[in-house]
């Protein structure tokens, strides 16, 4: 094997792209918080098949604000997205421009959340339903804020000129967090704002 | 920190690296040397990202637990030896059977296979480093802090103290007021992501960081047991961390998960824990199958019978292994359908583990078998472990598991499972590679005596268990009347015990007494096949001079064996030396991919380990303020890590339409 391998031929060096160590950690990240969703989701559907409560205690969940939630955060990722084609393409404003969009489409998302949070007539404690909205929500925002902090430091590196169109790994992999931030909130809400509805 | 930049290195973003051979004493070699030796100190003590540093770390600081438990498993038989004793009081036996399964399960059992496989997964993968050095720092030390976080409470008599899978509702706040349960569940969730990176770290270091040629059906067993150990890792401990941490919530905020009263459902715990436990079960076992199925062939002098079907069997029980939690719930309540699915799982496993024993058995027969220290933990761990696959089998079966539920024989169970599979492959490895991790050979005269001493007492103390538990003797309780009939096999048990005990002695004053006068090591002492073999015993600060080219399983038998595929080249290979460099490869087939800049030393991984054992402290403490103070300490630290650099190549050096760099 080891003849038929071509050994003299130029690699890249450092953290280019998918090929860096980093892009491959973040996806194993990845699967380990999406099993994390999975088991909060399985304890939701658990308790949701067992119970005998009332349950959502509110009745069906309103789907106007959490929706257009929805759309706010996955318009981000789109933005993330278009930075880095940018990044790729030597547009430097438009990616930085592109990115601004992106977090603040992302504060948009929490500063809702928060809203949708206080006008529930339940708390974490008042019942189990509570308890689990709460917990579920509570793990995304957690990850949303992350995500938050991970793209504010995107774009002051963006601005500081750290990336041109042959080094920008850390755009890569960030991006490709917040995108999962983004995926795994379409399950949250497919479990607690579409399933109630299913039965 | 341990910057060695001399004579500015080539930073440019696309190269051809230079292939040629750096023996002892040449100019390169020196170089090397430099740019990976740990600053000498305090300094380089703690800001070391040397895997072979960290995986004797981990190595002593596990096997440190190893005794504790052990110590609190001999307290515990102290008091079980005649009925009616009152050494400890119902409470003390609480916390210490509760300490010595946390302790063996989750501070002992992985953590040391953790500490073999990062000592030798670069040496026998033919590479500088692990993918991610600081990460593997950072594991170690919140390892360590987790276990001293687990550890805090014991002194003031406020262990953990509802059993290691700690069912509720019993744990829940209405049966157990005090902080006990509190430093569990918040020990675990930090424990956790000890475990989680160290196996994120595993699985990029196997896909991304083997020896050009080294091809996936190359790599040695022991990888295999390690990389599905901790793909299992990366699925299962969320389920466990999550558990804890709900159970946390319920304790201290008020939700109702698990309170019966408010709906919530005590079967959550069981389920969210055995999801994990079960498949850590095996996550605890195949790292050590896999030094077994590595070491054991060097003794049999020649390769081990059936690798391929080996390294799938390995895979095949984990993928089995997540479908068999509920055989630690037959008594739950559940479903007869459930009862048989689950019961029939988990007796299918028993066909994976058979063909590694029969892998290991033909070894032995079509081999020339060299009967000294290692050789002799290895075949007696695979007795062990054909006594406790048997009465897993029983165990497996519904009607007989009603029977021996909560019994001793579910103790002698998984003490032949765990000691059998587990601890006897350590030590056997620990007897194996002491010359590559020391330079000298352990005694052999006390190696044998270590093994007799320690096989003899491990049966005698545990057999009579599977006969107290068929006698109906239930686990956990603190003592028992006279009349039950379970006198005589607890006495000799707890002799047993004790036998077993002074085998491990025998084994510590070996070592002890080989690090001071044992016979120097030559870097291939027992004439082994794999590639940790090929560097000197110990191996210098960067393992490989140059980076091996791998063209067969066996790179230091290939004189003797006709495997085809050509010869390796261990003397001429990638030089690397442009900074500290590896070289990373694709996944399947190991052809040449990129040049990766590896980390310095650096004091992050310390910092961000200690900042979030303290979060967890101010957790426990009900100190808010103290805990974002921590939390805003750990996203600096992290930040300060992430932080795009320059001598990593993570951005570009020069200017953004500098000409003298190739584009990328």
């Amino acid at each position: 094997m080891a003849e038929a391998m071509q050994l003299d031929q130029a690699l890249p060096v450092g953290s280019a792209g998918k090929r860096s160590g980093g892009w491959w950690g973040v996806l194993v990240l990845i699967v380990t918080e999406g099993s994390l969703f999975g088991y909060l989701l399985f304890s939701y559907f658990y308790l949701a098949s067992q119970t005998e409560q009332h349950w959502p205690p509110d009745g069906l969940p309103s789907l106007v604000m959490p929706g257009l939630n929805t759309l706010i955060l996955l318009a981000s990722s789109v933005f993330v997205w278009a930075s880095e084609r940018c990044i790729q393409r030597r547009q430097m404003r438009w990616s930085l421009a592109s990115m601004t969009l992106a977090l603040t489409l992302g504060i948009c998302f929490v500063v809702i959340q928060l809203r949708e949070w206080s006008i529930k007539t339940y708390t974490m404690t008042s019942n189990l339903y509570g308890s689990l909205y709460f917990t579920i929500t509570g793990f995304h925002m957690l990850h949303v804020i992350v995500g938050l902090i991970i793209l504010l430091m995107l774009l002051l590196w963006i601005a500081l000129g750290y990336f041109d169109e042959r080094r920008y790994a850390a755009v890569t992999i960030g991006g490709l967090y917040w995108h999962f931030v983004d995926v795994v909130w379409l399950f949250v809400f497919a479990t607690l704002f579409l399933s109630p509805y299913l039965y | 920190m341990t910057d060695v930049v001399q004579s500015s290195p080539d930073l440019s973003l696309r190269r051809v690296p230079e292939i040629g051979s750096a023996p002892i004493g040449s100019a390169a070699e020196i170089r090397l040397a430099q740019l990976w030796e740990s600053a000498p100190g305090w300094r380089g003590w703690l800001s070391t990202v040397d895997h072979k540093a960290i995986g004797l770390r981990y190595l002593v600081t596990a096997f440190i637990f190893l005794l504790m438990g052990g110590i609190e498993a001999l307290i515990m038989r102290l008091q079980l030896a005649r009925p009616d004793q009152v050494l400890l009081t119902p409470e003390q036996y609480s916390q210490l059977f509760t300490m010595h399964g946390v302790t063996m399960i989750f501070l002992y059992s992985l953590p040391i296979l953790s500490g073999f496989s990062n000592y030798l997964w670069p040496l026998m993968l033919g590479s500088r480093d692990m993918a991610f050095p600081r990460l593997n720092a950072l594991s170690y030390w919140i390892f360590l802090f987790a276990g001293i976080f687990l550890y805090a409470s014991f002194p003031l008599g406020e262990a953990p103290n509802a059993g290691w899978f700690n069912y509720v509702p019993f744990a829940g706040l209405e049966y157990n007021t005090g902080p006990n349960i509190d430093v569990y569940a918040l020990g675990m969730v930090l424990l956790g992501i000890s475990t989680t990176v160290g196996s994120v770290n595993f699985v990029v270091t196997l896909f991304r960081m083997r020896a050009p040629g080294m091809s996936i059906n190359r790599v040695p067993i022991l990888v295999w047991g390690t990389l599905t150990a901790s793909v299992a890792n990366i699925f299962a401990i969320p389920s466990v961390s999550l558990a804890f941490f709900l159970l946390w919530l319920d304790r201290q905020i008020g939700t109702h998960f698990f309170d019966v009263v408010n709906g919530g459902k005590p079967l959550l715990w069981q389920h969210l824990f055995w999801m994990f436990g079960h498949p850590w079960v095996y996550a605890v076992v195949l790292p050590a199958m896999g030094i077994v199925s590595d070491a054991l062939p060097t003794f049999c002098r020649r390769p081990l019978v059936g690798y391929s079907a080996v390294a799938l069997s390995t895979m095949a029980t984990m993928l089995l292994g997540f479908g068999v939690w509920i055989h630690h719930m037959f008594a739950a309540g559940l479903p007869t359908l459930a009862l048989s699915f689950f019961g029939a799982a988990s007796m299918v496993i028993s066909i994976p583990s058979a063909v590694a024993v029969f892998a290991w058995i033909a070894t032995i027969w079509l081999g020339r078998p060299v009967f000294n220290t290692p050789f002799l933990f290895f075949a007696g761990f695979v007795i062990l472990f054909v006594i406790g696959g048997l009465s897993g089998v029983m165990t497996a079966a519904v009607p007989l598991d009603f029977q021996l539920n909560e019994t001793y024989f579910v103790v002698a169970h998984l003490h032949y499972v765990l000691l059998g599979i587990n601890v006897f492959p350590v030590v056997g490895g620990i007897y194996y590679w002491f010359p590559k991790f020391f330079g000298r050979m352990m005694n052999e005269t006390l190696g044998k005596w270590s093994f007799w001493v320690m096989f003899i007492g491990f049966n005698l103390g545990f057999f009579p268990m599977h006969l107290a538990g068929l006698l109906g003797m239930p686990r956990r309780i603190y003592t028992y009347a006279p009349n039950m009939g379970w006198n005589a096999v607890n006495m000799v048990t707890s002799v047993g015990s004790f036998i077993f005990a002074a085998g491990i002695l025998i084994f510590l004053v070996n070592i002890l007494i080989s690090l001071k006068r044992g016979a120097l090591a030559t870097p291939n002492p027992w004439d082994a096949p794999t590639l940790e073999w090929a560097v000197a015993s110990p191996p210098p600060a960067y393992n490989f001079a140059v980076i091996p080219f791998v063209a067969s399983r066996h790179p230091l038998w290939e004189g003797r064996l006709d495997e085809g595929g050509g010869r390796s080249s261990l003397e001429q290979g990638y030089l690397l030396m442009e900074g500290r460099e590896a070289i990373g490869t694709t996944p399947l087939d190991a052809e040449p991919d990129i040049i990766l800049k590896m980390p310095d030393d650096s004091y992050a991984p310390f910092f961000l380990g200690l900042f979030s054992a303290l979060a967890f402290a101010g957790l426990l403490l009900h100190w808010r303020d103290f805990t974002v103070l921590m939390a805003v300490a750990c996203s600096l630290s992290l930040m300060a890590w992430m932080w795009p650099r320059k001598a990593l190549v993570q951005r570009v050096a020069d200017s953004k339409y500098n000409k003298g760099a190739a584009h990328g």
